[in-house]
């Protein structure tokens, strides 16, 4: 039955699945199907279309990695948990920006997700530190780190496009952007 | 082994990449060694984040390039709940709408204040009978056995003012005054006090006819003065006698307006000193006319007082039902005042002036 709508709304357990799998029409069709009422929600309570993007995509990357962590339970339909996030992220963009007038139009049910979004402020931490150190590390460094760690190259392919003589070369150069990245990721506060 | 070489090992590890052997021999190492342990775990950690930054930043990527498929602003346009312009304002503006409307507020209640339109109104028309529930007064100074009429000892709870029309007993007097009574007397100026009951009362126009039901009671004469038919004119010299306190008291007096309270055309206006006690007392002109009932007072005028026009008292007293007449009720047009001054007018006047003494409970 999963298999008949490969357009439209996907199923919960189509999601979790597609999400695991890297799937991209998975995450497109829940990624439509979930953002008019993400939408609806941020520009009926003093947001605009770029609000609901920041929200939206925040809650889907939060999904996402509880996912892909494998502490995922769905306890209730997904509609429901996309929208408490959302929801919840939203009230507290609000109070930071001092527009929160006291109470939230809400157009779906809710639950309470507050410490769903707590862990993901710490990876968010994370993530803009590692952002930070990656752009003060400067070129080649990022590049080979990246190249390394994230794109999953070799040292062999490496060596070859940066032009290095040999791979021992790039292993040195390696080694030295790893603990200059480390050196600027620690030294962030 | 330099710190180089062994991340390149830990590295190898880590992605999998050694052969069973060099594993197995690594792990061997690792567990022995304290401190590639904890090194193995720290880049561990170290690459997982990176990893983690890479895998965002991809996610985001791929997220982004969704959502540029996708309608924003159609899809804003349909999910937007639009309230009407006005509660959008309201929205939008509140906090200077609500500023603007306490100003306004304020403002509006400064000029009110300061006009004095904020006095309420309605409390400056007072009716003019005289409560006197308060006033124990024993009068002894006749002495009991000079009066064969004990009433007099009880003053009354309400007190007016009231005037023969009739020879035969029948008095006018305010409607406000009789209100709520439960017996009523009047009093004439020898101190006689006459049971009365009320004939006809017209809350409307404040009128009240009473007639004089005590068996004591005698034909009081002709009345000297009488009714006008017409509206008498603002300026004209006018007089009432009354019975703001314990004695008759004259009131002398201009007509001011032809009209009374609240441009009331049933009503005259009338500069006369006036106090409670007055109401339902005469008003007369100079010739000895009847022009009026003294009815009620503006508080906020001094010497601003109302009386009802004889014209619709006349009409009032043709409006009594037949049923209601005890007795015949012949009004007097003959005026025996018309030749005399003030002072002999009153002298005829003040035997069919009456204080109107009111009980109840």
């Amino acid at each position: 039955m999963s298999k008949e709508s490969n357009s439209g709304i996907p199923t919960d357990s189509e999601v979790i699945l597609g999400i695991l799998n890297n799937s991209e029409s998975v995450l497109k069709r829940l990624y439509v199907a979930y953002f008019p009422m993400v939408l609806q929600l941020v520009i009926n309570n003093n947001g605009d279309g770029d609000d609901a993007k920041d929200i939206y995509q925040e809650a889907i990357i939060i999904l996402y990695n509880k996912v892909k962590t494998g502490d995922f339970e769905l306890s209730s339909k997904l509609k429901t948990y996309i929208y408490s996030v959302c929801r919840r992220l939203w009230l507290k963009r609000l109070s930071q920006i001092h527009r929160y007038g006291g109470d939230i139009k809400d157009f779906e049910e809710y639950l309470s997700v507050d410490d769903e979004t707590e862990k993901n402020n710490e990876r968010d931490i994370q993530f803009n530190k590692m952002g930070d150190a990656l752009k003060l590390l400067g070129e080649p460094c990022k590049t080979i780190i990246e190249d390394f760690y994230i794109n999953n190259r070799s040292m062999q392919e490496i060596c070859e496009s940066f032009g290095y003589t040999n791979a021992d070369n790039a292993k040195t150069q390696k080694y030295k952007c790893l603990q200059r990245l480390k050196k600027l990721f620690f030294q962030q506060k | 082994m330099s710190d180089n070489q062994l991340l390149e090992i830990i590295d190898k590890y880590l992605n999998g990449e050694m052969t069973k052997e060099e594993r197995a021999r690594f792990e061997i190492l690792r567990n022995e060694n304290a401190e590639i342990n904890s090194k193995v775990a720290e880049h561990k950690h170290f690459t997982g984040l990176i990893k983690q930054y890479g895998e965002r930043l991809e996610l985001e990527k791929r997220l982004n390039a969704i959502h540029s498929e996708i309608d924003v602003h159609a899809l804003e346009e349909e999910l937007m709940i639009h309230p009407s312009w006005i509660v959008q304002l309201w929205r939008n503006h509140h906090s200077k709408i609500s500023v603007a409307a306490s100003i306004a507020i304020f403002a509006a209640l400064c000029t009110l204040f300061f006009t004095g339109y904020l006095n309420n109104r309605e409390t400056n028309y007072v009716k003019l009978s005289r409560e006197v529930a308060n006033i124990k007064k024993t009068i002894n100074s006749r002495g009991p056995n000079l009066n064969p009429h004990p009433k007099i000892d009880n003053p009354g709870n309400f007190r007016g003012t009231g005037f023969a029309i009739s020879s035969n007993g029948y008095i006018i007097t305010d409607n406000h005054v009789i209100k709520d009574a439960d017996s009523v007397y009047v009093q004439s100026i020898d101190g006689k006090s006459y049971k009365a009951k009320v004939v006809y009362s017209e809350p409307q126009t404040d009128i009240a006819v009473l007639l004089i039901t005590d068996p004591s009671f005698k034909s009081l004469g002709a009345i000297p003065y009488s009714f006008k038919k017409t509206e008498s004119d603002m300026g004209e010299n006018v007089f009432t006698i009354g019975y703001p306190s314990d004695k008759m008291v004259l009131g002398p007096g201009f007509l001011t307006a032809n009209a009374g309270y609240q441009n009331d055309t049933t009503a005259y206006q009338v500069s006369i000193l006036l106090n409670p006690g007055n109401s339902g007392g005469p008003l007369l002109d100079n010739k000895g006319d009847l022009i009026g009932v003294i009815d009620a007072k503006q508080t906020r005028m001094e010497g601003a007082g109302f009386a009802v026009k004889s014209t619709c008292l006349l009409k009032t007293i043709q409006d009594i039902p037949a049923d209601s007449l005890k007795k015949p009720l012949t009004i007097n047009y003959k005026n025996a005042l018309a030749s005399l001054n003030r002072v002999q007018q009153i002298k005829k006047l003040q035997n069919y002036v009456f204080m109107v003494k009111v009980y109840n409970q």
